[in-house]
């Protein structure tokens, strides 16, 4: 069946079956491959978009189910000419990342949470990444990360 | 995956009639799509009930009580339902992680009823109505044991109805590693008398823990249920925890609610 959706301001629209997911339309149908797949059991949230402003995991919903939807990946996050968002830039800044595989999917979570909630605290940023895993960092400088992109003083944090 | 073909009615008629037609209903995919990657489901069609604006939202009905569109998402009702019914809301904001919770929807959690899901408690413990295209069908003889309910072959839940408690509270011990409970209690008082509901802990999924309603009622305080304890027989033992340790869980979970919602 042929499908039609707005990714990153762009309408694009393709063939898929019943059972393509999202994510395989996006990276396989778009070259859209900065939305990664971790764990492809929704578990991970390295898949993470924003599909009608709402965070999703895009191997847990189908291509079909986006018909008419406006979807952003991490590619549409970043301003046209390259410049970061406020959020990448704080993960570039504070370390919040290592392998970068999670990444994604953790800027695409950052973003929404600050979108909904300006100036979260420690513990509902860390609530609000229970969807995403990262195997690297340990999380200390993700959380810093979003502070800092909230425009908040980082904690000192327990476990340092 | 096994193929299959997805229909996208927009009213309740449509999909009704293409699940009597042979299709299966996907609600927010969140257990349905794990379940086809394993190719443990082949269903041929599945019927996406996203598009059907009849089946989301919440309102409040004559009687007072809560009414939830079937396909309306945790997150919409850990929203709409924090001012009017706080302890379902917190239940429902408690559900997996935030994409989850976006597509998650109220209906797929009950006609899935898995023996650790959250939402078989709520319903439970609030004795709520589940809807069907059919027929009204009160908590108490929904709930058939492990991934089994009430439900016809092709008859799908279209609202749920909720009677709203003088105070409420739910109570999930998480399993981290999946997010969804170990074992988690949800404690409702009436007017007329307290039910408790237990998720996560018994091999015949959800239940009520009728002895500790009875001393509830009588003196809704921790201290009530000093001394009472689950049968660890009939518990899920597997290797997060045995049957001792579930059934002391239901002990401590329920006076933690109890506490919370005191
Ligand atoms: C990472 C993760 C964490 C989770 N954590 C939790 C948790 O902590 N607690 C918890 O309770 N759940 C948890 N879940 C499950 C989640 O709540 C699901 O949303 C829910 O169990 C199923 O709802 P759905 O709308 O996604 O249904 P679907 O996956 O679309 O459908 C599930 C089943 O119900 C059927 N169905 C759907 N809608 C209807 C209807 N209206 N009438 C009849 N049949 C219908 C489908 O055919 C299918 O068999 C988690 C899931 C994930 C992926
Ligand atoms: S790849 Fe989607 S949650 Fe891991
Ligand atoms: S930076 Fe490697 S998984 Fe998060």
């Amino acid at each position: 069946m042929r499908v039609t959706m707005d990714v990153n301001g762009r309408s694009v629209s393709g063939e898929v079956e019943g059972r393509t997911l999202l994510v395989d339309f996006l990276r396989e149908g778009l070259h859209l491959t900065g939305t990664h797949v971790g764990c492809d059991t929704s578990q991970c949230g390295a898949c993470t978009v924003h599909v009608d402003g709402l965070l999703v995991k895009a191997c847990t919903m189908f291509a079909a189910e986006a018909e008419g939807a406006a979807v952003t990946t991490i590619e549409g996050i970043a301003a046209p000419d390259g410049t970061l968002s406020v959020v990448q830039q704080a993960f570039q800044d504070h370390h919040g990342l290592q392998c970068g595989f999670c990444t994604p999917g953790m800027v695409m979570a950052a973003t929404a949470l600050l979108k909904d909630n300006p100036k979260p605290s420690e513990a509902e940023i860390r609530h609000h990444l229970d969807g995403n895993i990262c195997r690297c960092t340990g999380y200390h400088n993700i959380v810093k990360a979003i502070m800092a992109a909230s425009g908040q003083e980082m904690p000192a944090l327990a476990a340092e | 995956m096994y193929a299959f073909e997805i229909e996208r009615p927009t009213t309740l008629q449509d999909a009704v009639a293409a699940i009597a037609g042979g299709g299966q209903a996907l609600s927010g995919g969140q257990t349905l799509i794990p379940t086809l990657k394993a190719r443990l489901a082949d269903p041929g069609k599945l019927v996406s009930l996203h598009g059907v604006a009849e089946l989301k939202g919440v309102c409040t009905d004559d009687d007072g009580r809560i009414c939830i569109g079937a396909a309306t998402t945790h997150a919409t009702v850990a929203r709409e339902l924090a001012g009017s019914y706080p302890g379902l809301a917190s239940l429902a904001a408690r559900i997996g992680d935030p994409a989850v919770r976006n597509r998650g929807t109220i209906g797929g959690s009950l006609a899935n009823n898995d023996p650790s899901a959250c939402y078989p408690a709520g319903a439970l413990a609030s004795g709520a109505t589940i809807v069907t295209n059919t027929r009204e069908i009160a908590a108490d003889d929904y709930f058939h044991g492990m991934f089994a309910t009430a439900l016809e072959e092709d008859e799908i839940i279209t609202e749920v109805k909720f009677p709203v408690p003088r105070a409420a509270a739910y109570e999930k011990f998480i399993q981290p590693a999946s997010r969804f409970p170990l074992v988690a209690v949800f404690v409702a008082k009436f007017d007329d008398g307290v039910r408790v509901a237990i998720t996560g802990a018994s091999e015949t999924g959800v239940f009520r823990w009728t002895e500790a309603e009875a001393a509830l009622s009588s003196d809704f305080s921790a201290g009530a249920l000093d001394g009472l304890r689950v049968d660890p027989d009939h518990m899920i033992a597997d290797l997060h925890g045995d049957k001792a340790y579930r059934a002391h869980l239901c002990a401590v979970m329920t006076k933690r609610a109890v506490t919370a919602a005191a």
